[in-house]
């Protein structure tokens, strides 16, 4: 298999995984909004800033962080790369070219949710057809990785796809999980119980965890058991764990002598597994998750050197 | 369909004869189509259409710098060539591309034509696909132009002629090939008992053409195809070719060239050696080391590596020297002079403004003949005689004496039509074809080819790009 195809599947795990991530990104973040009292709501500053691009929306939009501004910055604004938009239409270009390798109806799907959203996004949407769009989308990402595991051999290119995807969605739940760590610091903990369970129950329903949580944690809802979920969980397929999981039993698929990114994957792992919910206590929750996200793009780097090199 | 007033005046039509009736290779396909009534006709068109969207037959073009995925037009009314004279066609054609790889070999090395005086050392010189770093090489067997596509055109005498050859990267075989598919999808009971001669062996017989090429000699040599990339004009064939051979389809930055001058490609489980590329990139992008430096498409060291023979380059760089129009001219001189024999499929007649004789000829025929400069980076065009004014006429005419070397002139050609079905009815639409020969330790020549349709009334012109569409060829053996 050529090394651009492996990276252009790759990408497109990657970046089909993102546009599903932001849209659950947003659907938390307004429903934290929707929940919490005036004072208490988030407001939309910090999806800027848990998404990475706080200059680039000064450049584009100055300082004031109006919903629906950062809304259209995270959706459908082309000049922001990681935008919705965009990611779709990268996840649609990296799976053209790579296109052979898949079965036919996957790059029709593919294609469909691409000119879905380009319609989309031309009008001005209320805020309600928003959401209920957003959920679409979540629903066609979901289609489209169902159609992959059910039709498509699990061969080397089936690799790719699950290792861009799965690390994405490494990423984007400790992005999702600094939502909610941004703005209440531990310490208020004991001042905030009521909304303190509401908002971690935003969170879990954004990554579709709810109900798994539920059966399988069997206690109320709070942060230290939430977080440990999310991150630690072996069988929820949206926690940080899983994510590494699968990553590792791709990486050891794939052909080759050089196993620097599957031994870096195992040492993340271990450093998620030992992370206690009282050390989490002691360091800003955000520190840690900007700390996983590094370690993370170490893995996307390293892949990249041993299967993609460039002449 | 109704195909009672059927008719194609002043032009030879390719299934019907001037007194309307069909020709015997097309009579069966005409009792047929006479028999479909205009739902069962629609319901064809129809199938037809998502047929060939399924099958991905799309077109690129581009429009407003985003390429646009366009369905090319398929006519669903085939056209039928006998296969009697089909074979003979198809003789000429093998005989013409053997002449012609001669004629490249020796003008990259002894240049014996020119010292014989058959053909001017002066044409050489302004032409601008010969390339110098080719000189004093020879590929493997002696060939350079490895797949040829023909443009044909019938004339009003019933005549198949060469309109041009072009031996650089021809395109078009995927259409053919897939024309045919929709055809048996959709008309399968044509299929039945008629006669009709299958395409279907061109990929297999590419990838024999291309593996014998190979300077390893394995059972399997790793043949790719080089393809600019997905926004080129003709990736869909790129790609369909790659699948159909079941080989890479590789861009220029998947492939490096040692220190040994050897090709790799680039895979996830290393370098892997490449024997043959099956290129679909022009010469000028082709090396960077040797050609345009500013190519981003192509490889650094090709070259090296196919001059040291450690790579097979289908077509063979430097083998479009004889697709120049004034080539064109000399083919019949050419045959002859490497064979000794006579042309098996004839030229459109041309003149040579050259030749004092045919000078004189065209100077006096201005008015009905078309006057094409060789080199055409003269910048005064073409003269379409029938359709020019005095003054143009006498501006040629000076051209003509200042530079005769530079021009070469043919008749206006009445070129035959074909019934195409347009608006709910069949009408003449004129049509040409495009025939590929494969040239490796075997020569192949595709059964029929793609026969090309301008849909307009009128129209000549053909291009896909310009609203062309295309039919499904048949060779039709009606002599079992």
């Amino acid at each position: 298999m050529l090394s651009r195809l492996a990276e252009n599947i790759y990408w497109h795990g990657r970046y089909l995984e993102r546009a599903e991530g932001l849209a659950r990104l947003i659907n938390v973040n307004a429903n934290l909004n929707l929940d919490l009292p005036g004072k208490l709501a988030p407001g939309w500053d910090p999806l800027v800033r848990i998404t990475g691009h706080s200059e680039l929306f000064s450049e584009l939009y100055g300082e004031s962080r109006s919903e629906r501004q950062v809304v259209k910055f995270l959706m459908s604004d082309e000049r922001n790369g990681a935008s919705i938009k965009s990611s779709l239409e990268f996840a649609r270009e990296n799976m053209r070219s790579a296109r052979d390798l898949l079965p036919r109806e996957v790059w029709e799907q593919m294609n469909a949710l691409y000119l879905d959203a380009s319609e989309q996004f031309k009008g001005n949407q209320s805020k309600r057809k928003q959401h209920e769009w957003l959920d679409q989308m979540i629903h066609d990402c979901q289609r489209i990785a169902g159609m992959l595991m059910g039709t498509m051999s699990q061969d080397h290119a089936y690799d790719f796809i699950l290792i861009g995807r799965y690390l994405e969605r490494a990423d984007m739940t400790t992005r999702i999980i600094d939502v909610r760590a941004d703005d209440l610091l531990p310490e208020e903990l004991e001042e905030l119980p009521p909304f303190e369970s509401i908002q971690w129950m935003s969170v879990l329903k954004s990554l579709s965890a709810y109900q798994m949580y539920r059966r399988h944690v069997r206690v109320r809802v709070s942060g230290p058991s939430v977080l440990a979920f999310l991150l630690k969980d072996a069988q929820f397929p949206r926690s940080v764990q899983f994510c590494l999981l699968a990553l590792e039993s791709r990486l050891n698929a794939l052909p080759g002598e050089d196993d620097q990114a599957l031994r870096h994957v195992v040492q993340l792992m271990r450093q998620v597994n030992q992370a206690p919910s009282t050390r989490l206590k002691d360091q800003p929750l955000s520190e840690f998750m900007d700390d996983l996200q590094i370690e993370l793009a170490e893995v996307g780097r390293l892949i990249g050197q041993t299967w993609f090199p460039s002449k | 369909m109704d195909l009672s007033n059927y008719s194609s005046t002043g032009f030879y039509d390719e299934l019907v004869t001037d007194a309307g009736r069909p020709r015997a290779a097309a009579r069966a396909l005409w009792k047929y189509l006479k028999n479909l009534d205009q739902d069962e006709l629609n319901e064809r068109k129809a199938a037809c259409e998502i047929a060939a969207l399924v099958a991905g037959i799309t077109f690129r073009v581009y429009f407003e710098d985003t390429g646009i995925d366009r369905a090319m037009p398929f006519d669903l009314i085939p056209r039928v060539i006998p296969k009697k004279e089909w074979d003979q066609v198809s003789a000429g054609l093998e005989q013409r591309v053997r002449a012609l790889n001669l004629f490249i070999d020796d003008l990259y090395n002894d240049q014996r034509i020119i010292k014989d005086g058959v053909f001017p050392a002066e044409l050489l010189k302004d032409s601008e696909n010969f390339r110098k770093q080719c000189k004093g090489f020879s590929p493997p067997l002696g060939i350079w132009a490895h797949i040829c596509g023909s443009d044909l055109v019938r004339d009003d005498r019933g005549e198949l002629l060469v309109l041009e050859d072009n031996l650089r990267i021809p395109s078009g075989v995927s259409y053919m090939l897939e024309n045919r598919q929709v055809m048996k999808r959709v008309f399968p009971e044509l299929f039945d008992d008629s006669g009709i001669q299958p395409v279907d062996e061109y990929p297999a017989q590419l990838f024999d053409t291309l593996a014998s090429l190979s300077p390893r000699p394995l059972e399997n040599p790793n043949v790719v195809v080089l393809t600019p990339g997905a926004f080129n004009s003709a990736y869909f064939e790129h790609a369909y070719l790659a699948q159909m051979m079941g080989v890479e389809l590789v861009e220029g930055r998947d492939l490096i060239v040692d220190d040994q001058d050897q090709v790799f490609m680039q895979t996830i489980d290393g370098l892997e050696r490449v024997d043959v590329i099956y290129r679909r990139i022009d010469d000028a992008f082709l090396d960077p080391e040797v050609f345009r430096k500013d190519s981003l498409l192509g490889v650094p060291g090709l070259m090296r590596a196919w001059r040291a023979g450690n790579v097979a380059l289908a077509n063979a760089p430097g083998a479009g020297v004889a697709d120049d129009k004034v080539v064109y001219a000399y083919v019949p001189e050419i045959i002859k002079y490497y064979l000794d024999e006579e042309p098996g499929i004839a030229n459109v007649p041309t003149w040579k403004c050259g030749n004092p004789d045919e000078r004189a000829y065209v100077l006096a025929h201005l008015d009905e003949l078309v006057v094409k400069p060789a080199n055409e980076s003269g910048g005064y065009g073409m003269l379409i005689g029938p359709h020019s004014t005095q003054k143009e006429q006498r501006k040629f005419a000076r051209l003509i004496k200042d530079d005769p070397r530079n021009y070469i002139a043919q008749p206006t050609l009445a070129i035959s039509t074909a019934p195409t079905y347009v608006s709910g009815r069949a009408a003449p639409r004129h049509v040409d074809l495009r025939p590929f020969i494969l040239s490796g330790l075997q020569t192949h020549v595709t059964t029929g080819g793609l026969t090309r349709v301008a849909m307009k009334a009128g129209s000549l012109v053909v291009n896909s790009s310009q609203g062309g569409g295309s039919k499904d060829t048949w060779i039709v053996d009606t002599e079992r």
